[in-house]
Formats: C-alpha cells, sequence, structure tokens
C-alpha cells in the first residue's frame, strides 16, 4: 500500500489495519507527516510538527503490538491537537505571541489519555489566537487556508484541526469548541466534528476561554471516527470539578447501528431558512428527506430566545475570558515586555506593555467587553440579562426535547468566505457561529457532518444534529445514518470531490492577520 | 444602556492592564459601540422573573480526597518564568521608590 493511499483511510480502517498487522505505526505516522511535508505550506495547519516525538511513540506502539501486547482501540494511528491543549514538552502558544516559545510541563488530561492509548501525536494546529474567533484570521502565527480554496477561511477558531483533517495531513484531529469552533470549521471543510456534553471531556490543561462554554471534542472525517476518538478522549476526571461522573453512552455501538426509525427529529424553526445561504439550506432540506426515508419522523419546533443567543454569548464569553485571560500576566510564564520610556517601570506597568504587545486585535477588544459588562453600574443590565437568557434558552431546548429526540439545523448560515471579508465587522464575523452558538449556552451536545456542496459555489455544507445532554450517542446514530445514504449518493466521501491540494490554484488575495508587527 | 466614549475604552483598557495605543483607543471605541448595542438587546428579552443561569451543569461542591500526588518540581514551575532568583519567579518592583 502506497503512503498516498494510507493517509485516504479512515481512523477506523487504520486502526484494523493495524490490528491485523498489515502496516505498522511508523509506516503511517510517516506517511501523514510526508504528506504534511508536501501540502502545508500551501495549508499552514500546523503551528509545530512533532515528527520525531511521534515517530518515537510510533515505534513503541508497533513494539508493544509485536511483543503481544493487548492494545487499545485506535493505538498506532497518528493525530492532531489544537494549539490550545498542555502537551508537555511540545510548544502550546493558543495562537498568540504571549505565549509564544511556552513549553508546559505537564499534559491536558485529553492528551494524556491519547498517549494512554497510544497515538503519536503529529504536531500542534494553528488556530484564532486564544480560540477567538471564526476563521484563523485571528491567529498571531498567519491564517490557515480552506483545502477546498486557499483563498477562503478554514473556519474557526478550530481551522488548523479541520484543515489538517480535510488535506489528508492526519486522519483525526482534537479541537475546542465554545461556540462552534469544531462544528463551524467541519462544516466549511467538509468534515465532521463533534462538540461534546459540557463534562463529557475533561477541560483540564485546556487553556481555558470561557469555562462554562469550553469543550474539546474530536475532528475527522467520518462519523465513526469522531465516535471512536470521542470515547477516547471522554469520560470523568477528577482533576476537572465539572467532569461528569456518570459513564459516557455507548457512542461507537451507536454509530455502527445507525438505526433512526421511528425517532422524532425536530427542525428548529429559528435555525432555517432566512439568513441561511441558498445552497446551504437545499442541502440541509435535501438530507432531512434523506432521514424521513431511513424512518424518522419530522416535528418542526420553535425556540424564540434562540434570537437572543448572540447577543447573550457576547456578554457571556467576554466577560468570561476577561477574568481568565488575566492569568497572562508577564510574571511567571509567557512573554515579558519592558515599556519603552519609562526607568525601573512597576511590575503593573510592565503588566499592561505585554499584554498591549502580547495580544491580538480581537482578544483586547473582547478583554475590553467583558471588564465593562462585568463592571460596576453595568452588570445587571449586561452579564445579568445574559445569564437570565441562558436559562430561557436552556429551557427552551428542555422544552424542544419533549417534542423531538434530536434537533437539527444547517450548521453555518454560509459556505467558507473569502479572507478579509469580515475582518472589519466583528458583528458579521460573530454571525457565523448563530446556529452552533445555543447548544454551547446550554451544554448540550452537537455534531457537524457535511450535507454535500452548495451549488452556487461549489463548497462544502454542514449538517448539525443536537441532542439532550448525556444523550451523545443519538448524535452518532443520526450523524451515521445520514452519512451512510449521502455517501451512497455522491458514490463516496465528500472529500473525493475536493480538488487536489498539490494543483490548486496559488491563493490571489493575501490573508490578512490582525497584527501589523 | 450609556454610550461608551474613548475616554471610557481608556479607562476599562487601564482596569484590564492593556497598556493601548492612541490609534488602538480610536479604533476600539468604534468598534465597540457597534457590539455594545447588538448585546445590549438581551435586556429587552422576556426575563423578569427569571433565574439567573451561570453554568449548564448544576454545580454541587466537588471533593476528593485530601492525598499528596506527585506535582511540579520548583525547576519544572520555574523553567518558563521571564525571570527567575533563587528558586523563586523574580518580577519587577511592586511597591512604588517613595
Amino acid at each position: 500500500m502506497t503512503s498516498a493511499d494510507l493517509t485516504r483511510k479512515t481512523a477506523a480502517e487504520l486502526a484494523d489495519l493495524l490490528a491485523a498487522g498489515e502496516v505498522s505505526s511508523r509506516e503511517l505516522t510517516q506517511a501523514h507527516l510526508d504528506r504534511t511535508r508536501a501540502v502545508d505550506d500551501r495549508i499552514h495547519a500546523y503551528l509545530h510538527v512533532n515528527a520525531e516525538g511521534a515517530l518515537a511513540a510510533a515505534d513503541e506502539v508497533d513494539r508493544r503490538r509485536a511483543a503481544g501486547e493487548s492494545l487499545p482501540t485506535g493505538a498506532g494511528v497518528p493525530i492532531a491537537v489544537k494549539d490550545v491543549m498542555a502537551t508537555e514538552g511540545l510548544p502550546t502558544t493558543c495562537g498568540s505571541k504571549i505565549l509564544e516559545g511556552w513549553i508546559p510541563p505537564y499534559d491536558a488530561t485529553v492528551v494524556r489519555r491519547l498517549k494512554e492509548s497510544g497515538l503519536p501525536i503529529l504536531g500542534k494546529t494553528n488556530m484564532d489566537e486564544f480560540a477567538m474567533g471564526s476563521s484563523t484570521e485571528h491567529s498571531a502565527y498567519g491564517p490557515t487556508r480552506n483545502p477546498w480554496d486557499l483563498d477562503r477561511i478554514p473556519g474557526g477558531s478550530g481551522g488548523g484541526s479541520s484543515a489538517v483533517v480535510a488535506s489528508h495531513q492526519a486522519p483525526w484531529a482534537i479541537g475546542t469548541d465554545t461556540g462552534g469552533s469544531i462544528r463551524q470549521p467541519a462544516s466549511v471543510t467538509g468534515t465532521v466534528g463533534t462538540k461534546p456534553t459540557y463534562g463529557g471531556v475533561s477541560r483540564y490543561g485546556l487553556v481555558a476561554l470561557a469555562s462554562s462554554l469550553d469543550q474539546a471534542g474530536p475532528c475527522t472525517r467520518t462519523v465513526l471516527d469522531a465516535a471512536l476518538l470521542h470515547e477516547i478522549i471522554g469520560g470523568h476526571d477528577p482533576l476537572d470539578s465539572t467532569s461528569i461522573s456518570d459513564p459516557l453512552p455507548g457512542l461507537v455501538e451507536a454509530a455502527r447501528r445507525a438505526d433512526v426509525s421511528g425517532m422524532r427529529i425536530g427542525i428548529v424553526r429559528e435555525l432555517t431558512g432566512e439568513g441561511f445561504q441558498a445552497g446551504v439550506q437545499q442541502r440541509f432540506d435535501e438530507s432531512v428527506q434523506h432521514l424521513v426515508d431511513a424512518g424518522a419522523e419530522i416535528v418542526e419546533v420553535s425556540c424564540p430566545s434562540f434570537t437572543f443567543a448572540l447577543a447573550t454569548y457576547y456578554l457571556i464569553l467576554p466577560s468570561e475570558a476577561s477574568s481568565n485571560l488575566a492569568k497572562f500576566d508577564a510574571m511567571r510564564y509567557g512573554l515579558r515586555v519592558w515599556p519603552e520610556g519609562i526607568d525601573d517601570p512597576s511590575a503593573e506597568q510592565v503588566m499592561a506593555a505585554t499584554r498591549d504587545a502580547g495580544f491580538g486585535d480581537e482578544v483586547k477588544r473582547r478583554i475590553i467587553l467583558g471588564t465593562y459588562a462585568l463592571s460596576s453600574g453595568y452588570y445587571d443590565a449586561y452579564y445579568g440579562s445574559a445569564q437570565k437568557v441562558r436559562r430561557l434558552i436552556a429551557d427552551e431546548f428542555t422544552a424542544a426535547f419533549e417534542q423531538a429526540d434530536v434537533l437539527v439545523s444547517p450548521t453555518a448560515p454560509t459556505t467558507a468566505f473569502r479572507f478579509g471579508e469580515k475582518m472589519d465587522d466583528p458583528m458579521a464575523m460573530y454571525l457565523n457561529d448563530i446556529a452552533t452558538i445555543p447548544a454551547n449556552l446550554a451544554g448540550i451536545p452537537g455534531l457537524s457532518l457535511p450535507s454535500g456542496v452548495a451549488p452556487e459555489d461549489g463548497l462544502p455544507t454542514g449538517f448539525q444534529v443536537l441532542a439532550p445532554a448525556m444523550a451523545d450517542d443519538r448524535l452518532y446514530a443520526v450523524g451515521a445514518a445520514l452519512e451512510a445514504r449521502l455517501t451512497a449518493q455522491w458514490g463516496g466521501p465528500l472529500l473525493d470531490q475536493a480538488p487536489d491540494v498539490l494543483t490548486l490554484p496559488a491563493p490571489t488575495t493575501a490573508a490578512t492577520t490582525t497584527r501589523e508587527a | 444602556m450609556s454610550e461608551l466614549t474613548r475616554d471610557d475604552v481608556a479607562h476599562l483598557a487601564s482596569l484590564a492592564r492593556i497598556d493601548l495605543a492612541e490609534d488602538e483607543l480610536d479604533h476600539l471605541a468604534g468598534e465597540l459601540a457597534v457590539i455594545l448595542d447588538s448585546v445590549a438587546t438581551v435586556s429587552s428579552a422576556p426575563i423578569a422573573d427569571i433565574e439567573p443561569m451561570s453554568h449548564p451543569m448544576p454545580i454541587v461542591n466537588v471533593t476528593r480526597p485530601d492525598e499528596v500526588r506527585p506535582s511540579l518540581s520548583p525547576e519544572e514551575a520555574l523553567a518558563m518564568a521571564p525571570e527567575a532568583e533563587e528558586q523563586r519567579f523574580s518580577v519587577p518592583r511592586i511597591l512604588a521608590e517613595d
């Protein structure tokens, strides 16, 4: 089997090949590193490639397998990790200059579980700075390009993780989702991504953006691979006090069963129609019909408070972020910048100079907004009101799930947009997450899978499935059932329709970044 | 809802310990006003008598046995510090001279 063949396989197929002894972990880790060497100067999905470390981990798995050890599922299948997860001995920057060169002294629990399962870590993927953005244009290290069209965004904040998977540089990757940062990148790159139930995957060692919203999850090319990875990283962790102690439901089992017969599927009136690109809506409607054909029953539900979700999110997130990012104070780790023109500056002056030099525009914007929303005299009107609307939204989900087993919508309102299109209009950028944000506010799980390409621009569209808290298995049942019908209709995975990255025209637009220096 | 002036943004930036340049203040004041107009719509939602929700999961006290676990050595904790001295983080002066 050629190295190119290996990078086209799903993680589940690679795990089977490894278990059968038909390929070594070193061979397939090397195949993915070779692919990165060939394409990533065009995509820029990685901030750091861990070639030596990944090959050493692969050799160790091969040695254990040769010695007859019984290995966990997926052992030897290499993976990429978003640069917001602490990785011992590997740089972790969160896409920010303030953490340039920082090497964590410990592993996030998610990373520890990957290592314990024998998954070699290929590298750290690019992201909007501290996960604030929907395009990777806010990365301090330059944006990642969409493997379908190098002039377009790969989604964000986890555009590096979606792009490595879409460009076959990794079979699977870890992302994090605070308002859609796993699902929206999956949608615009023709890949699969899951935001698990809040508390379903440990946040220990995940550099916090908004602690009550953040959740790590899988980025993959198939629904089954997402379920496999979700089971590897999920489950209780005593190091995260918000971790759920109940065991995960059977996710892989649900994906393999792929059964939606008799299931009630709710279409959320507020998350379809107006504001959604025609081709996105068309592919959504066709996907719903596939689920009907598979035996599901369709109901329409209304969640009127969802119209306030974006405003609620952009108060709660900046408030929590302004507090979480206070730790970047130039004292214990990260950048330290001495202010110019001040003799013997104070710690506070050094702190302020460092945070000005180290943070990009979007991070500053949200810290200032959060500081305002939490300040005395404005707290009740802004943060206080947002917390009440959050309750309304959660209550409307609860009511909707009495009428339907799962809810569905398009994942993002449009296909991938061009670099620079929304950089000067923060509100237009924030609208990308209109359909994904409600799940984070309520803590419920969501999955995005490809629903096709929009006829008007030939770019991927995404289909979102939402389930009640702790019922993540339903995402995989619905996702796998739809995926089976769509791939049969297409005659193969959607990514087979993507252009060859190596022969794509060079970008015509310079990808803008927020940083001048 | 109140207007957000350039002076307000400068004050907020000082509270947030970010030494914004003059042009950054100009830029941010305009952008934040637009964002604030949009997010202020939350107060028009039907939220009278609604309990605020701070967290998606009902939180109860989470405890674990008070047992010594492995932790970072001083060398590991200090390895990424901008400056370290005598096994401590070295920081700029924290008090005024006079």
